[in-house]
This record gives C-alpha cells, structure tokens and sequence, in this order.
C-alpha cells in the first residue's frame, strides 16, 4: 500500500492545506509520496521534503504546468498515480478541477472531499450539504480521493529529509490558455486555516459595513467569511464565501453576523469547536447551532463588542 | 453553434433529507424532486446563449429513471430545443454519467457542453471534469461568466484566491457555478410548448456504456449533533463566555 499526495502550491512555496491529505494518508498507513507539479516549484518541493514521514517528493517542474492547468497538469498526475494504490489531494479548488480528470484518466470513479479513513478502501464523505454521511466502499484498483481539510489535524509541517525526485514528461495537451486572475490580497489569514473566523450575512446591508468586521478581525487575529447571501448581493468577493459550495472551515471561535443560517451555509462551518451568532431576528435558524446566541440588531451589538474587546 | 446541457434530476433544495429507517440510503419516498440548481444555471446560460444569437441549437440531455423526462421537460421549456433521455434504472456514479454524455457528444458534435459545477445531492464536483477527460476538451468548471469568441470561450472561474480568467478552446465542457446568472422561471406557454418539443430516449447499453458501479454505498448516518446552546443577555455577557468558560479568546 503506498499513497500519492498531491501537493497545493504557487511554485514558491507549498500550501500548508497539503498537510491535512498527509495526516490522512498517516491515517491509511503505508508510504507516503507528496508529488508537486509545477513551474519553477523547487520550493514548493523542498518544502514538500521537509514534511515529517514522506517517502520521497516527486517533482515534475516544465511552464506547461504553471498555473495547473487542468488539461496538462491532469495527464501528468496520473501518470505517476499508476504506481501507487492511492491518490489523495485536499478539497481546494485546484484539486475539486484536477482530481476527477485525473480519475478519469485512470478509468477510476473518484471518492469527493472524504472525512474519515476506515480501511484501505472504505471512507466516509458528507452528502446533501452535510445533511447525511455516507461510509463508501471502493473496488477500484487506485483509490483516488480529495480530503476534506477541516476532517484532518495537519501533519508537521518540519522534521522530515525526504529525497527529491524528477520526472521529465510534459504533458501539454493546447486546449486551454491562462489570461489572467484577480486574487484578493490579506493580511489577514487564510479562512480555511484561521482560528477564529468572524462571518457577515445580508444582515450587513452592504460591502462598507463589512469593515465593522475586518476591525474586529484584526484585533482578534481573525479571518473574515460571509455567506451566499452577502456574496450574491455584491458585498463582499466570492473568494470570502463560506458554505457548501464555497469554503469549509472549522475555527476554533466562529462568529456569524447577521447570518440567518440557510443549510448551505451551515454545511461550510458547522463543525467550528465555538459557534457565536448575532441576529436580530431570534428564530433565525443560525441560533439551533450556536453555542452562544445574541439577539441584538448588529449596528449596535458589533461597536460594542468591538469597544469590549480593545 | 449547438450546445449541449446536461441537466440532473435531485431532491429539491428546499426539502431537509433523511435516511431510510434502515441507514441503507437517504429516504427518496414522496419526496419532492427538481432540476439541480447548478444545472438550471448552465440551461439558462444556454438558452441567453441563444438569445444573444450566438447558440443555434440547445440540446438537453439527462441520465437517470424515467422520471429524469421532467427535469428535460423543464429544460425544454426553459428554452432548450429539444431533449435526450439516457434511461437507467441503475444506481450511476459520475464516471458512467460522463462515459454515456461522451458517447453523446460523439453522436451529436455539440460546440459547447455547459453543466452545472455540482449536483446538490452527492456533492460530488465531478462529472463535468470527467466528461473533459474522457473526450480530450478543455474545461472551464466553476464558471461565473462565460464570452465566446469564434473557436474559443473565455471563462472567468471562481477559485479559492479570487478569480481566474482561462480560454478553451471549443469544443470543452463549461461549469456553471452560483453567480454564472440567475435563472428564469418558465412560463405557461412555454411549459406548455415544452410537451410536444422532441425527446428521444436511449440507454447506456445503447451507447455501449457499462455503468457497474466502482464505489458502493455502504450506508449512511446522520451528523454528529451539536449540543443546545444557550442565550446571551448582551454583549458584556457574550465577551465573559468566550473568555471565561469557552476560552476561545483571551
């Protein structure tokens, strides 16, 4: 048995969500081999190296790969996955468009965001919004699974020496062209790895209010999300979504502001250790998971929680 | 340009699911059943195609029981010109779905194939990604706006950064995410018209697909319930709690 992680990367460095698939191939058992495709990703490798009980980093470094194109990026990952019996990658949005071409390469049915390991070809995976939990039996030969990166503690980052390999095929398959992207720039952490997470609904009538949220973010060292809701009505950019089709987290302190609690949104932040909800509206269903539930209008309840805690 | 839009049939998006009394599955029993809302973006994103002049035909597609001849009825009178049943009784993963709408687009040569980014009910993200791989196009999943271009479209893809911009070129498969457009409801004449528009059914034997399952059900349970909270009085209280008893900030 012997497991192929798919590293998260921007060639510079690797993504520490790369950890949550290493912990849950530690789970299965066997060797552990992290591959990162990229362009001038020597760093993201030497990372890679450096992740406590890997086997080996595999890298295939060629600009055919820079901004993982899915149509050449896909090819070259099951290439190297038809030594292995399994093939995990964290559910990032890089992985949601590349693992499943890369099953379908290798004649295989894949396994979406798994949540737990129970045996070497048993998983369980949320369906229907998290609303039900599956236990799924795989008879492929190569198991090929993205992994819900909240379901797994990540593995150290440090400690390891593992060897770095290269493998020279560039798979350029010329059906799709990178032009451009617009990425949100933040001090602020990640959303998905952040400790407290402080999330704005339609309550916040529009995009200026959501600086109530960012200050109080800053003095708490918090991530700021928002819901569907928020994100349809233009407030904020999607990237901040949190929900069942956008970002998953799992904060330690998660704060919802003005957020009635639709089911998609609660299947992207319900496992949150402490859930906080601020609503004025008392029967909004956001309250039947909160640990602690202020029924306040949030244009008075937020400066003042902003005053408590400076 | 001849779209082709594949469309599947789930539980409503408005029904709360529950498993069958023996945890073998969910309980699908007299349960409300629509169109899957990511898909009904990629028809309405068809259907504006062909309003803005630029789509000749759209041709609906569905991969399931019988049944699925609502959600293409629904399809059809959204705009789609006519329908496709691949009719199954089978329990079909998302490898066999994108093996039979292969073998469909090699029958029909559509330019473009729009589907929705996930289906609401298995959540899997996968089918559209497959189809690309298995017919060698290009893909543009988690689409919010979508340009063509003579051979090519020019996508703007949702991804956890921000946004993407990529070109494919056509043939490739688009996926349709949340903010791709807002559908339309259908209207009485038109749901009307929709019933004498063209819908031919075949099968996955027809197309020569195998669709035996690779990942079984084993079973399901319900989520871990999250302990009754309480209610805070105000805000000093709410500060007390995080500090004092939950120690989630300092």
């Amino acid at each position: 048995m012997s497991t192929l992680v798919i590293a998260e990367h921007d060639n510079a460095s690797m993504n520490i969500a790369t950890l949550n698939s290493v912990a849950a191939a530690q789970s299965l058992g066997g060797d552990i081999d992290i591959l990162v495709v990229g362009s001038a990703c020597q760093g993201a490798a030497e990372q890679a190296a450096k992740v406590a009980g890997i086997n080996k980093v595999i890298v295939a470094d060629n600009s055919v790969y820079s901004h993982a194109l899915a149509e050449n990026v896909a090819p070259m990952i099951a290439e190297i996955a038809a030594g292995y019996s399994h093939v995990m990658a964290t559910s990032t949005s890089m992985a949601k468009n590349v693992i499943p071409r890369v099953a379908a390469l290798l004649d295989v049915q894949p396994m979406s965001d798994i949540t737990a390991v129970l045996s070497e070809d048993t998983f369980k995976r949320p369906i229907y919004a998290g609303n039900l939990i599956a236990t799924v039996h795989s008879s492929d030969a190569i198991k090929v699974m993205t992994v819900r990166g909240t379901a797994f503690d990540a593995a150290p980052a440090q400690g390891g020496s593992a060897s770095i390999e290269a493998v020279a095929s560039a798979h350029d398959a010329g059906t799709s062209k990178f032009v451009g992207e617009e990425v949100a720039k933040s001090d602020r952490p990640e959303l998905t790895a952040a400790e407290i997470v402080i999330s704005g609904g339609r309550g916040m009538a529009n995009g200026e209010n959501f600086g109530m949220l960012y200050n109080l973010a800053d003095k708490l060292g918090a991530a700021v999300g928002a819901s569907r809701a928020a994100v349809d009505a233009g407030f904020v950019p999607n990237d901040m979504q949190v929900g069942q089709t956008g970002k998953i987290v799992a904060p330690d302190l998660y704060v919802a502001v003005g957020i009635s609690g639709a089911i998609q949104h609660l299947a992207g932040m319900k496992d949150s250790k402490v859930i906080v909800a601020i609503n004025k509206d008392a029967d909004a269903p956001i309250f039947a998971v909160a640990d602690y539930g202020l029924v306040a209008d949030l244009f008075v309840a937020m400066p003042e929680l902003d005053a408590a805690l400076s | 340009m001849k779209v082709l839009v594949a469309v599947k049939r789930v539980v409503d998006y408005n029904v709360k699911v529950r498993p069958r009394s023996d945890m073998s599955d969910v309980d699908l029993a007299n349960v409300k059943m629509s169109i899957n809302p990511f898909c009904e973006i990629a028809v309405e994103e068809a259907v504006r195609l062909k309003e803005k002049g630029v789509a000749t035909e759209i041709i609906a597609v569905s991969i399931g029981a019988l049944q699925c001849q609502e959600q293409l009825r629904t399809a059809l009178a959204l705009g789609a010109d006519r329908a496709i049943l691949v009719q199954s009784d089978e329990v079909l993963e998302p490898l066999a779905i994108a093996k039979c709408l292969k073998a469909v687009c090699e029958s029909e040569s559509p330019d473009i194939i729009l589907m929705g980014k996930q289906a609401i009910d298995g959540d899997n993200n996968q089918t559209g990604q497959m189809l690309a791989a298995l017919a060698g196009y290009g893909q543009a999943t988690f689409a919010s706006e979508l340009t063509i271009d003579g051979g090519n479209a020019t996508v703007i893809r949702e991804v956890d950064g921000g946004l993407q911009t990529v070109t494919v070129t056509l043939p490739a498969i688009v996926t349709a995410d949340l903010r791709l457009n807002e559908p339309r409801y259908a209207s009485l004449p038109n749901i009307m018209k929709a019933k004498k528009k063209q819908l031919d059914t075949t099968s996955p034997a027809d197309l020569g697909v195998d669709v035996t399952p690779r990942v079984t059900l084993k079973g399901v349970e319900l989520p871990a319930e999250r302990s009754a909270g309480i209610t805070v009085e105000d805000v000093t209280q709410l500060v007390d709690k995080l500090k004092n008893e939950a120690k989630v900030i300092s």
